[in-house]
C-alpha cells in the first residue's frame, strides 16, 4: 500500500503528521513493529515446551493501550503472540504501556473477591529520566526541546546508572530505550529484579537518589561526612567530573556571565568566599580569553578557592556543585511501585513521530536523538523499497523492517538484549525445575 | 492458640539458656487463664502506647532506647523468672488478635512492635545478638578473610561516609541486597554484584527487617483466621475482650478521687486558674461568664469536678449559684439538680459516671452554643493563641504547641502547654483532664516545698503518686 508521503528530498525532519497518524500507524504496526520480539521478551522463556514453562505467564501481563482521542484502556491481556499482534494491528494504539505480571489475568481481576488476590507478582525494575527535570541547569533549551548541547546529560545519566546496576546490584539484562522526545527509560529484566517487592525497588531507587529537588533553600545536593559512598566516588571520578568540566561547562557556558555563574555561587554556603570570587570575575570581564576558555578557567579558580579553604562547610562543595548539575535526576515514583505502567519500546512518540528505539549503553556517546528514525521517514523508506521491488523483478520476500533504518535497532535489541536474556531465562527455568525434582525425590525417601 | 510445631521458646528450661528475645514465630501451646489473657495484653499495650507516644514526640534513638527499656521493665515483669518470657509471648499473640482486624490497626501494631523489637535487640550485647541471629536462621554469611581483604578499602569508605568508626576487627556479613533495603536506600552499606556488606553494628537492621516482614505477613493470616473462625467461636469469651481492647483508655478513671486532690468551693477559682487544663478552664470561664452551660458542657465539666473531689453537696451548691443567676433557683432545682445527682450515681440506675478521658473529649462534636470538646481541636488558631496567652504560655512554646495542633496531636499540644505553664517537663503526657490537674497540683506543691518531685513512669499507668502527707493547700495565689 502506497501512502502519500513527501519524497525523501522534500521531507523535513520534524514534520507534523497529525491527521494521517492513524493510517501511518496502521502500516507501522503492520510491517515494522517487532511483535514477535516483544512477545518473546514478555514471555521470559515461558512460551517454550519445557515442563517448567508457565503457560499462564504471558496472559497475566498487563498491557495498556492509549487510543486516538485519549481513550485509555487498562488491564488488557493476551494469551499468545497472535492475539497480541492482532489486537495491536486492529486498535492501532497511539501508545502501548507495559504493566506488571499479575497473580491472575488482568481482565479477570473482578472475578476474584477479597483483598490480596489480584496483585502484581513480577515487574521489571524500571527507571525514567526526563530532560525537562534538568531545565534549571540547561540554558540551550527548555521544556520539550532537546539538542546536542543538553542531550549529553542523558548520556552521563546512562553511564552512571548502567555501571551501578551492573557492578553494584549485579544485574545483567538491562535495556535502555529512548523515550521518543526528551528522555530515556531503563528496563532491568533479571529475574531478581522482576521479583523485587515495592519496598525493595523503593530502596534501589533511593540508593540512586542524590538530587533532592527543590527545597526551601537553594541547596539540592548535600554531602556531609568526611567521605563519600564508593558509588558516588566512582560516579564522580569515572563520569561526572570530566563530563562537567570538559563538556557541560563550555557547552552551557555555566560561568560565562553573571546571571549564569551566580547560580553556581548560590550553592556555596560561605559569603566571604563567594564575594571574593565574584569580585575577581567582575574585574576580569573584559578579558581577551575566548568564550570557551572562560568557563574552564573560572572553574579552576573556583575549585582552587573551595578546596584550599579552611572553612568547614566547603569541604565537599566542588562535588556538590558537579552533582547538582550532572547527576541523574530520576522520576522516583516510576521506580517505586510494581503497578506503575511504562511505555513499551518501539512505540512511536505522537508529538515527534520518532520511534522509541533502544540505546546501546556502551556506545551512548554516539546516540543522537535527532537522528532517530521517524514514522514518516520509515514509511517513505518502505515506499521506496516497494518501488524498487516493483521495478526489479527479484521476488525475494525479505522482512521489510530489516532494510529500513529501524533494522539496526531491532537487530541490536535481539542480539544485545533479547537473546542473552532468553538464554538466561531458559537456564533459570530448567535449573529451578530440576531442583524441585530433586527435592521431591529426596522427600520421598524414608 | 494454635498447636506449635517447635516449642523452643515457649517454656524456659533455665532462664539463661533461653534467648531473651522472641521472634514470635509460632503461637505457644500454653494454657492461659482468661484474666491473664487480658492483663498481660494490657500491660504490653501500655508499653506499645508508651512507644507510640515517644515516637510522636520525636525522641531520638538513645532516648527511645532508654524509654523502651524502662517501659519494658515496669510493665512486663513477673515474679516468676520463667513467666517473664511467657508473658512476653502470650501478650504479643493476644495483641495480634486485637490488632489484626483492620488495615490501620495492623499498621500501628506492626510499627510499634517493630520499634519495640529494634530497641530490645539493640539493648542486647553483641555476643547475645550473634546468638540470636543464629537462632533466627537469618540468611547472612560472615566474610572470609580473603573476601574482606578484597573490599576493605570500600568498607572503610562507607564507614567514614556515615560517620562511624571502622574497626579492622569488626565482623562483616555478606547478604543479598534485597535483605537490607533500609541500608541500601540510605547508602549505608557497600554493595557489589548484588551483595551488601553489612557491619556487625548494622545487623540490627537485618534482623528488624526480617522481624517486620514476618509479622506483617502473620498479621494478615491472623486476620483471616479471626474473620473465618475465631471471632465466632469465641463470641462469648475472648471476642468481647479483644474488641474492646484496641480503643481502651489505659489510665485511672478518676472515679474515686484521692484525698490529696480534693478541693473545696472556696478554692475553686484559684485552682481553675492555675491547674485546670484548657478544656475545663474554658468551660469554667464560660460558666462564670454566662451562668449557663449546655448539656455537653455540664457533663464534661461536672464529671471533671467530681473527679477532682468536689462533693455532691458542694457540686449542687456550685451549679446552683451559677445557674440561678441565669434561670433562677427554682428552675435549677426542677430541671438541673436531678442530672447532677444522676452524675454522682444518686439517681436512676445509680451508675457512678466516670470523668471523660482526653480520647473521649477529643472525639466529641460540640455544636453551636456548646463549649465542650477539646479546644486544641475546635478553636480557631486565633482564639487558641489568645486563650493560651491568658494561661501564660510564652511565644516560643506557643509555636511548638501550634505545630502539634496542626499535626492533630492535640494531647501533645496540651502536654506542651502544661510544660510551658508550670515550667516542668511532663514525661507521661496528658491523657486525662484529671491527670493534668493532679500533675499540676503536684508540680506546684513541690515548688512550694522547694524541691522537685520527679515524675516517674508510674504516672503513665496511674499508680498513686508519692504520698505527700496531709493535704497541703497553697496559701498564696497560684505559682504559674
Amino acid at each position: 500500500m502506497e501512502i502519500d508521503v513527501c519524497p525523501p528530498e522534500q521531507r523535513q525532519p520534524n514534520m507534523s503528521i497529525e491527521g494521517f497518524h492513524a493510517d501511518y500507524l496502521k502500516v507501522f504496526y503492520g510491517k515494522l513493529f517487532p511483535h514477535a520480539d516483544i512477545f518473546k521478551w514478555m514471555s521470559y522463556g515461558n512460551d517454550g515446551k519445557h515442563p517448567a514453562c508457565d503457560q499462564s505467564y504471558f496472559g497475566r501481563r498487563e498491557f495498556s493501550f492509549t487510543l486516538d482521542n485519549d481513550i485509555y484502556i487498562r488491564f488488557q491481556s493476551f494469551s499468545n503472540a497472535t492475539e497480541m499482534e492482532n489486537a495491536i494491528k486492529e486498535k492501532c494504539p497511539f501508545k502501548i504501556d507495559l504493566g506488571a505480571v499479575y497473580s491472575v489475568d488482568p481482565p479477570k481481576r473482578h472475578a476474584y473477591a477479597g483483598n490480596n488476590v489480584f496483585t502484581p507478582v513480577e515487574r521489571e525494575l524500571v527507571f525514567d529520566i526526563d530532560m525537562s527535570d534538568y531545565d534549571d541547569v540547561r540554558h540551550c533549551c527548555s521544556g520539550a526541546d532537546v539538542c546536542s548541547d543538553c542531550w549529553p546529560l542523558m548520556t552521563a545519566a546512562i553511564k552512571v546508572m548502567d555501571t551501578a546496576l551492573r557492578d553494584d546490584f549485579g544485574f545483567s539484562h538491562i535495556l535502555w530505550v529512548f523515550s521518543g522526545r526528551r528522555g530515556v527509560h531503563c528496563w532491568v529484566c533479571d529475574g531478581r529484579a522482576r521479583r523485587l517487592s515495592d519496598e525493595q525497588r523503593s530502596a534501589v531507587a533511593d540508593y540512586f537518589r542524590v538530587y533532592k529537588g527543590h527545597e526551601n533553600g537553594l541547596k539540592k545536593v548535600s554531602f556531609v561526612g568526611p567521605a563519600l559512598h564508593p558509588f558516588l566516588v566512582r560516579s564522580y571520578n569515572d563520569v561526572l567530573k570530566s563530563f562537567f568540566e570538559e563538556d557541560m561547562l563550555p557547552s552551557q557556558s555555566l560561568l560565562a556571565n553573571e546571571a549564569r555563574y551566580q547560580k553556581i555561587l548560590d550553592l556555596i554556603p560561605d559569603e566571604s568566599t563567594t564575594s571574593e570570587i565574584r569580585d575577581k570575575w567582575n574585574s576580569n570581564r573584559r578579558s581577551s580569553i575566548s568564550k570557551e576558555d572562560v568557563n574552564i578557567a573560572r572553574w579552576e579558580q573556583l575549585k582552587h578557592a573551595l578546596q584550599s579553604s579552611k572553612q568547614k562547610g566547603l569541604r565537599r562543595c566542588v562535588e556538590e556543585i558537579v552533582f547538582s548539575y550532572t547527576y541523574p535526576r530520576l522520576d522516583i515514583e516510576v521506580s517505586k511501585r510494581m503497578n506503575h505502567l511504562l511505555k513499551a519500546p518501539f512505540c512511536v512518540h505522537p508529538k515527534t513521530g520518532r520511534v522509541c528505539v533502544p540505546i546501546d549503553p556502551r556506545r551512548c556517546d554516539e546516540f543522537d536523538p535527532g537522528k532517530v528514525p521517524t514514522l514518516s521517514e520509515l514509511l517513505g523508506e518502505l515506499n521506496d523499497m516497494d518501488r524498487v521491488r516493483a521495478d526489479s523483478s527479484s521476488g525475494l520476500p525479505a522482512e521489510e523492517w530489516e532494510r529500513t533504518s529501524l533494522g539496526k535497532y531491532i537487530r541490536f535489541f535481539r542480539s544485545s538484549f533479547l537473546q542473552p536474556l532468553l538464554k538466561s531465562c531458559k537456564e533459570e527455568l530448567e535449573g529451578s525445575y530440576s531442583a524441585k525434582l530433586r527435592q521431591s525425590k529426596d522427600s520421598l525417601g524414608w | 492458640m494454635e498447636i506449635v510445631r517447635s516449642n523452643r521458646k515457649s517454656t524456659a528450661a533455665a532462664a539463661d539458656s533461653v534467648p531473651a528475645l522472641s521472634l514470635y514465630r509460632s503461637a505457644p501451646s500454653l494454657e492461659v487463664r482468661l484474666e491473664e489473657f487480658e492483663l498481660y495484653a494490657i500491660d504490653r499495650l501500655r508499653v506499645l502506647k508508651g512507644i507510640s507516644d515517644g515516637l510522636s514526640r520525636g525522641k531520638k534513638p538513645d532516648e527511645m532506647e532508654k524509654l523502651v527499656s524502662e517501659l519494658w521493665r515496669v510493665n512486663m515483669r513477673h515474679q516468676d523468672a520463667n513467666e517473664v518470657m511467657n508473658k512476653d509471648i502470650i501478650s504479643h499473640f493476644v495483641l495480634r488478635l486485637v490488632y489484626c482486624r483492620t488495615e490501620d490497626l495492623r499498621k500501628w501494631f506492626l510499627s510499634m512492635e517493630t520499634t519495640l523489637f529494634r530497641y530490645r535487640f539493640r539493648l542486647e550485647g553483641s555476643e547475645s545478638q550473634r546468638a540470636l541471629m543464629t537462632d533466627f536462621n537469618l540468611p547472612y554469611k560472615p566474610l572470609s578473610h580473603a573476601e574482606y581483604e578484597g573490599v576493605k578499602e570500600e568498607l572503610s569508605q562507607v564507614a567514614r561516609s556515615i560517620g562511624l568508626p571502622h574497626n579492622a576487627d569488626s565482623m562483616f556479613f555478606k547478604v543479598h541486597f534485597e535483605e537490607v533495603p533500609e541500608l541500601v536506600a540510605t547508602r549505608k552499606v557497600f554493595i557489589q554484584k548484588g551483595y551488601a556488606y553489612v557491619a556487625m553494628n548494622q545487623v540490627a537492621s537485618l534482623v528488624v527487617t526480617q522481624f517486620r516482614s514476618h509479622l506483617s505477613k502473620a498479621l494478615v493470616l491472623t486476620n483471616r483466621k479471626w474473620m473465618s473462625s475465631i471471632r465466632d467461636q469465641e463470641k462469648d469469651r475472648l471476642t468481647p475482650i479483644v474488641e474492646a481492647m484496641s480503643s481502651s483508655y489505659l489510665g485511672p478513671d478518676y472515679s474515686q478521687p484521692k484525698e490529696s486532690t480534693e478541693i473545696s468551693l472556696k478554692d475553686i477559682d484559684q485552682v481553675a486558674n492555675s491547674s485546670f487544663p484548657l478544656c475545663m478552664r474554658h468551660l469554667f470561664e464560660k460558666l462564670r461568664e454566662t451562668h449557663h452551660l449546655k448539656h455537653g458542657g455540664r457533663m464534661q465539666l461536672g464529671l471533671f469536678l467530681k473527679g477532682v473531689g468536689l462533693s455532691l453537696d458542694d457540686a449542687l451548691a456550685f451549679w446552683r449559684a451559677e445557674f440561678s443567676q441565669n434561670v433562677g433557683s427554682e428552675r435549677f432545682d426542677k430541671e438541673y439538680a436531678y442530672s447532677i445527682r444522676h452524675n454522682y450515681g444518686k439517681e436512676g440506675k445509680r451508675t457512678d459516671y466516670t470523668p471523660y478521658s482526653c480520647q473521649k473529649i477529643i472525639s466529641s462534636t460540640p455544636g453551636t452554643g456548646d463549649h465542650h470538646g477539646c479546644p486544641y481541636r475546635n478553636f480557631s488558631e486565633e482564639n487558641l493563641r489568645a486563650a493560651l496567652r491568658r494561661m501564660g504560655v510564652g511565644e516560643r512554646p506557643m509555636e511548638e504547641v501550634m505545630e502539634r495542633v496542626r499535626n492533630r496531636h492535640y494531647q501533645l499540644a496540651c502536654t506542651l502547654t502544661f510544660e510551658a505553664v508550670h515550667g516542668t517537663s511532663c514525661d507521661s503526657g496528658v491523657n486525662h483532664p484529671n491527670q493534668y490537674l493532679s500533675l499540676s497540683q503536684r508540680a506546684m506543691q513541690s515548688k512550694v516545698r522547694g524541691s522537685s518531685c520527679p515524675l516517674t513512669i508510674s504516672a503513665v499507668i496511674g499508680d498513686p503518686c508519692v504520698d505527700l502527707g496531709p493535704t497541703h493547700q497553697p496559701t498564696s495565689p497560684s505559682v504559674g
